[in-house]
């Protein structure tokens, strides 16, 4: 995986340096609250309900077990004892002190780690596929092109104020496991047929997001070959800086701009903005890709077992659930879910952190992922290591069979820490999880993405869940919408709405009404997704409201 | 130094990386400067497009682009336009201009800070400084890291 040179270590001090001087100014009153706001955002540091929040970046969910190791010690410092993993592949701490967060962020930078924009009005975190670089289906590696987005958008003077925030996903296989039409920029790495045989580029998906508006980027440009990307991206942005709405927050995302243009016309200005920067010399030296990209060459593999020994059933169903396909047929790379039955979605004890940062040691060549879905990916895993592997997973309470089932649900931090949240979003995943868990009816309805927003915000994705519950407050009490139908996935869709809103209880009882719908009309080898797709809405309204 | 709490005049340039003489008349919008021949100082607001002011770019002396808000970031983007198109004049950030912009204002293309209430001196020093090295290619001309990695 990619290691800092001097240089971008020296980027990372220099912020931290930065961030030590804004607070230290705040503190001696010569920066008013609102204007330290938006410094300390871009530093990760949100006020919460309760206390302060530091998001840590996780750039493409990548990361070492030394890093995984600090981001565990940091829990247990700083912290309560818990890091919190995000659907932006990033850890937040959600009990931290304004006067210790420029002492983490140097303790992040020893592992050079930061908390740069992860949150403000900027271009956030680069997000990826969590199984790159081990994936089957894969392309190529998408990471090395993250990384070169990762320098450029780091401190980019000209975008560190724009209309919102702006989140870009990089994934190179037709399979897309980052919601990359979910996002502001949605690149794929793709190759078509060129003079000398197969040419790699970039696709670009502009306009994309989920919020309050939720829409799926269209596609602006089939192809940008690599030594424009950056080029193409920095006139996407500039088009969106200049233009993108600043009356109202709410629409505010390059979403509403591309919308409100139409793709057509937003194109015709970046196509022209591009054509213009072509000759400013923006695109680093071509070069830069090529020292990138053996950073994410292949570690040593080894021939080994293809198979497991499934006389253990636990072990065996956990193999079914939680691997997956790996390049390499003597690997695969395993889930480890954090979701335990009744636990809190994504969320993990500093030793677990540690414990997992080991194990990616051990197992794993050295390298852990962070997926979107809050869970964490051990990439190159041996499969005749699989059974020690999940004897230890299982004894940290991080063995839970479930990886994209019901009880894999995303949740948001909702009314119990966030200051924007209508509803709480954990309680109602603990008991959904307990529900079917003790009912086995987990097993049965096999892959079901469950995700609840506490607010129309959707930091829990509602509207891509094949179910989405959306908390929303109604005169002082918390009422649960359900929805249906949506998805993250290269088959892209937005989750409609079934109908009047749910007590809790009401909630649950629906999600279970639903489910009692699909498995009673689904056809052989059909999800819940496809059977939504194929019976419509009607049947499961019926269910819910007659 | 005078009272930091008073506000001070826009026209008042607080920091000035140029050796040349300030031009010492007012500004005009950018519409009046589309429509007048002899105005040689332009104000932009953040609505304005600042490429309607290419075709004049050789009579002006001074380009002040207006933050009327820090968070408002379009005249960023209206300085690198205008020095990508060759402008050598001075470019001035007015209005709600801080310390902690200072720097991407600088790399942005500006020579010039009339900020409304007068910055610190060491603070905005430190804050100039802030960048050994730098990621992106802008008209500020400095070698990127990229450029110096494959030198």
């Amino acid at each position: 995986m990619y290691s800092y040179d001097q240089y971008d270590q020296q980027m990372v001090d220099a912020r931290v340096a930065e961030f030590r001087d804004q607070a230290h100014r705040r503190l001696e009153g010569k920066l008013t609250e609102d204007q330290f706001k938006p410094l300390r955002l871009m530093n990760g540091l949100y006020l919460q309900l309760h206390a302060y929040m530091l998001r840590v970046a996780i750039p493409y969910g990548t990361l070492n077990s030394r890093q995984m190791t600090a981001l565990g010690d940091i829990a247990d410092k700083y912290d309560r004892g818990y890091g919190h993993f995000t659907t932006r592949q990033n850890l937040q701490y959600n009990w931290i002190k304004l006067e210790d967060a420029a002492d983490i962020l140097a303790d992040l930078a020893k592992v050079e780690m930061h908390a740069i924009q992860t949150s403000g009005n900027c271009i956030r975190n680069i997000s990826s596929d969590h199984f790159a670089g081990a994936a089957a289906d894969e392309l190529v590696d998408p990471r090395p092109y993250a990384e070169l987005l990762r320098q450029w958008s780091s401190f980019h003077p000209e975008f560190t104020y724009l209309p919102r925030k702006f989140k870009i996903a990089v994934i190179a296989a037709e399979k897309d496991r980052a919601a990359m039409r979910l996002h502001d920029i949605g690149i794929q790495i793709i190759e078509k047929d060129g003079e000398q045989g197969g040419e790699i580029g970039a696709r670009f998906y502009v306009g994309g997001g989920m919020g309050r508006t939720p829409m799926i980027a269209p596609m602006i440009r089939d192809f940008v070959p690599l030594d424009q990307l950056i080029t193409y991206s920095e006139a996407c942005l500039r088009v969106y800086n200049r233009y993108g709405r600043r009356d109202n927050k709410y629409k505010a995302r390059i979403k509403i701009l591309v919308h409100e243009l139409g793709a057509e016309e937003y194109t015709r200005q970046v196509e022209q903005e591009f054509a213009h920067m072509l000759d400013q010399g923006v695109e680093p030296p071509r070069e830069e890709l090529e020292r990138i990209k053996p950073f994410f060459d292949d570690p040593a593999f080894e021939d080994g077992a293809k198979h497991v020994d499934r006389s253990d059933p636990d072990f065996a169903l956990w193999v079914d659930r939680n691997t997956h396909r790996h390049k390499h047929d003597s690997y695969v790379s395993a889930v480890i879910s954090l979701k335990p039955v009744g636990g809190i979605p994504g969320d993990a004890t500093g030793e677990q952190i540690r414990i997992m940062a080991r194990l990616a040691k051990q197992y794993s060549f050295d390298e852990l992922r962070i997926m979107h879905t809050q869970n964490v990916v051990l990439p190159h895993v041996k499969i005749e290591d699989l059974h020690a592997l999940w004897t230890a997973l299982d004894a940290a309470d991080l063995g839970a069979p479930n990886m994209d089932s019901i009880e894999d649900m995303i949740a948001c931090p909702g009314l119990d820490y966030c200051a924007l949240a209508n509803a709480r979003s954990i309680p109602l995943a603990q008991r959904i999880s307990e529900k079917f868990d003790a009912s086995g009816k987990t097993e049965k309805l096999g892959e079901l993405k469950l995700k609840i927003s506490g607010c129309i915000n959707a930091c829990g994705h509602h509207h891509a869940g094949h179910i989405g519950i959306l908390g929303v407050d109604r005169k002082g009490v918390e009422n649960y919408q359900l929805s249906l139908g949506g998805s993250e996935a290269e088959d892209t869709s937005l989750a409609k709405i079934t109908g009047p809103g749910f007590t809790e209880d009401g909630v649950i009882e629906a999600v279970e009404k639903v489910t009692d719908v699909y498995l009673d009309a689904r056809e052989d080898g059909e999800r819940f997704l496809d059977t939504y797709r194929r019976i419509g809405m009607a049947p499961f309204k019926e269910a819910l409201y007659d | 130094m005078t009272n930091p709490d008073l506000g001070t005049s826009p026209d008042e340039v607080q920091f000035r990386f140029r050796d040349d003489e300030p031009a010492d008349h007012g500004t005009v919008t950018v519409d009046a400067c589309c429509d007048q021949t002899n105005a040689t100082a332009v104000r932009i607001e953040p609505g304005d497009d600042a490429r309607t002011l290419l075709p004049f770019l050789d009579r002006l002396a001074l380009i002040e682009v207006n933050f009327p808000a820090y968070g408002d970031g379009r005249g960023y983007s209206s300085a690198r336009i205008l020095r990508e198109a060759g402008y050598a004049g001075e470019l001035r950030a007015v209005g709600d201009v801080l310390i902690d912009q200072l720097s991407h204002m600088r790399r942005c293309g500006f020579d010039a800070f009339a900020p409304d209430q007068r910055l610190d001196e060491d603070d905005a020093a430190r804050a100039f400084a802030t960048w050994d090295n730098v990621y992106q290619r802008t008209v500020d001309g400095r070698k990127t890291i990229q450029e110096t990695r494959h030198e």
